[in-house]
């Protein structure tokens, strides 16, 4: 293990700031929640990486990976349910016509 | 160089490009499967990090279900938004700009703090990650908590998202 | 240690000695043999993917009372060479409109996902690509990058057909992975690892499937399923979509998805036999006693092992060639109604006995016994509900004769 931690402390935030600009500049709204994906990844690699190289033997960071995964996976699934109930009322996906609170 | 070393900077490569890709690509499909491409270095990352278990479970959930999620929203909704359409908002200079400087600042704050040019110690004899990492997620003084909370979490959004995306008979 | 104990190791150390003799740096020799192993791996299971398709062939004949290929060689067993030189100088044609790279990139990934199963299967107690302690978990990743492949290829061909297929597969396969995750978890509960090789040493002197006959019937059915072989071929449905996913490909195209589509099926059996019964050891204690050491010899193990593998892999085919297809919505309510309902009742009641039990004399009978009590219970459970489903069939037919027959006196 010859990489030093800033490598993936850097990686992570390189990672995080190219998924910040996918959800800021995207229209589609799935494109957004890829970018948001791209972000929690990010984060975990952050979390995995201080696991392994602070100390392995507490599990802090892995147990903090894997509630990661559990919330991305709610946030996709309601999230996609949500675009796509959107669709079928208003035929769009494009984040900026989805702009009635009702109708 | 060592070979960890080699192995880190083709990911990271592999990651970074791909991820490019995810937020530029015009096609939406394109942008799910170069999504893919992303997670998978990511778990080849975990795999370096002697973190096995995370690996594997990232195959499994990112690519296995949420990627495979992605792929089924845009063959679903893929009628309105099509190739031709301009993808990327107007204020793309701008939220580069934010991008770039939250990039820059991370670094800035990331290479000034001290011991981050450390490398890892070996994982101590005895300690057996996957089981310490199954133990600590059901052991009442550490993580069971939010293990639970998380499972009630998923069980929410599994009605959830029926309820909303299903189609109610009248 | 001699080659006779370890032929594997054996021949890697004496090419170790060879290579770094000849002046290479330790690390770049051991590079150098971990390929060269991973080499020798695929070339093993792509050579037996040719004389599965001979396999096949054959056993379907039998099956449909036919002979089977019997012209080219001995038994035929040059066919399958006669095959491949046909789907190599077929035409390989691209469909206008594909999306080029994921078409070509969809064969090589259901092929690899397949062949990735390998790394993980022990054909004898040294004779393995690596021990995960992750193992089984890797099985379930190793199967998601197969579903990849199928809806990279249904969605690059640009054919509704192939779509289609690819929707239907994708939905079979990520609702079969839930009882397929929870049947291996209870191989997992009972060997107390998720290692391969540690399963097959704790099923020494008694099989995982007198233990949980339950589990294996559920894994089979999921791992047909995962298959998308019949009754489950949803996918291909060659009376309703044609070929399904794999429509649009010709050529060496189609035979990678073909030899995936085999090896997986021989893949599964060997899963089979290695999680439930004993892999490639397991013969009930004999191969403690001193008279029957031989037994733990890798040249011993490893027909043992294809052999139990062949085994499973001719109970898949023989379900493929005797069952029907099933409609789509049957089968994902099968699947969500039915076998992960019954799998989380397993996995709990396993898990409970396995902690209660440990140690006893009762141990194997009682966690059969369960076994036997969930089955019966679950046959009384279908008899009820199809008892009533028939009373009220019954009945409605009844209302309407009665109806009819008011009507046609009224008339």
């Amino acid at each position: 293990m010859s990489i030093p931690l800033s490598w993936y402390l850097v990686l992570a935030a390189a990672l995080f700031s190219i998924g910040l600009y996918g959800v800021l500049v995207r229209k589609n709204a799935i494109a957004i929640l890829l970018g948001v994906e791209l972000m929690l990844n990010a984060v975990n690699i952050n979390l995995v990486a201080f696991w392994r190289y602070l100390d392995p033997a507490q599990m802090a960071g892995q147990a903090f990976a894997i509630i990661v995964f559990a919330v991305a996976a709610a946030e996709v699934a309601v999230g996609l349910a949500l675009i796509i109930a959107v669709y079928r009322r208003r035929k769009t996906v494009v984040a900026d016509e989805i702009d009635l609170m009702k109708w | 160089m060592t070979g960890a070393q080699i192995v880190f900077l083709v990911c990271a490569g592999l990651i970074l490009g791909s991820a490019v890709m995810v937020v530029t690509a015009r096609n939406l499909m394109h942008a799910a499967f170069w999504l893919i491409a992303a997670l998978f270095g990511v778990a080849v990352l975990y795999a370096l990090l002697e973190a096995g278990f995370m690996a594997v479970i990232q195959v499994v959930i990112y690519i296995g279900a949420i990627a495979i999620m992605f792929i089924f929203a845009d063959m679903l909704t893929r009628r309105e938004v099509r190739e031709s359409r301009a993808q990327i908002g107007r204020n793309w200079p701008l939220a580069a700009f934010a991008g770039l400087s939250i990039l820059t600042g991370l670094v800035a704050l990331i290479l000034g703090q001290p011991g981050v040019s450390r490398t890892a110690s070996a994982i101590p004899a005895g300690v057996d990650p996957v089981a310490a990492l199954g133990t600590a997620l059901v052991s009442p003084d550490a993580y069971v908590l939010p293990f639970e909370v998380a499972s009630v979490l998923l069980l929410a959004a599994l009605v959830g998202a029926v309820y909303i995306a299903g189609i109610v008979k009248k | 240690m001699s080659f006779w104990n370890d032929p594997i190791r054996f021949v890697a150390e004496w090419l170790q000695g060879l290579l770094t003799g000849w002046g290479l740096n330790q690390s770049f020799a051991d590079v150098l043999l971990a390929l060269l192993g991973a080499l020798l791996l695929i070339t093993f299971s792509l050579v037996l993917a040719i004389f599965l398709v001979w396999v096949e062939r054959k056993v379907v004949a039998r099956f449909q009372d036919r002979l089977g290929p019997n012209r080219l060689g001995p038994f035929g067993l040059i066919q399958p060479f006669a095959d491949i030189i046909k789907l190599l100088i077929k035409e390989d044609t691209t469909p206008a409109g594909a999306d080029k790279f994921l078409y070509n990139l969809a064969p090589v990934l259901a092929l690899a996902s397949v062949l990735l199963l390998w790394a993980i299967l022990p054909l004898a107690s040294v004779i393995y690509g690596v021990d995960l302690n992750v193992a089984l978990l890797y099985l379930i990743a190793a199967g998601a990058l197969g579903t990849l492949a199928i809806i990279m290829g249904g969605w690059a061909s640009n054919n509704k057909y192939a779509l289609l297929g690819a929707f239907r597969m994708v939905a079979t396969m990520i609702s079969y992975e839930i009882p397929m995750v929870v049947a291996l978890l209870i191989p997992t509960i009972l060997a107390g690892t998720m290692s391969v090789r540690g399963i097959a040493e704790a099923q020494g002197s008694v099989w995982f499937f007198f233990l949980s006959p339950l589990a294996a019937v559920i894994f089979l059915i999921s791992a047909v399923a995962e298959l998308g072989r019949a009754p489950f071929d949803l996918n291909e449905a060659e009376s309703e979509i044609i070929a399904g996913f794999h429509i649009e490909y010709s050529g060496m195209k189609f035979g990678l998805f073909y030899a995936g589509e085999l090896l997986h099926a021989f893949t599964f059996g060997g899963f089979a036999a290695l999680l439930f019964f004993g892999g490639y050891g397991g013969f009930f204690g004999l191969q403690n006693l001193p008279a029957f050491a031989w037994l733990n010899n890798p040249f011993v193990q490893t027909p043992v092992f294809m052999l139990k593998a062949m085994l499973g892999y001719w109970v898949i085919m023989w379900i493929k060639y005797t069952m029907p297809r099933v409609r789509i919505d049957h089968m994902l309510a099968f699947n969500w109604k039915f076998l992960t309902p019954l799998a989380l009742v397993l996995l709990m009641v396993t898990a409970v006995l396995d902690r209660w039990l440990d140690g006893s004399n009762w141990y194997a009978a009682g966690l059969f016994f369960s076994n036997v009590v969930i089955a019966w219970l679950t046959i009384e459970i279908l008899r009820a509900y199809g008892r009533k489903q028939r009373k009220a069939e019954a009945a409605r037919l009844g209302s309407d004769c009665a109806q009819a027959g008011a009507q046609s006196a009224q008339q």
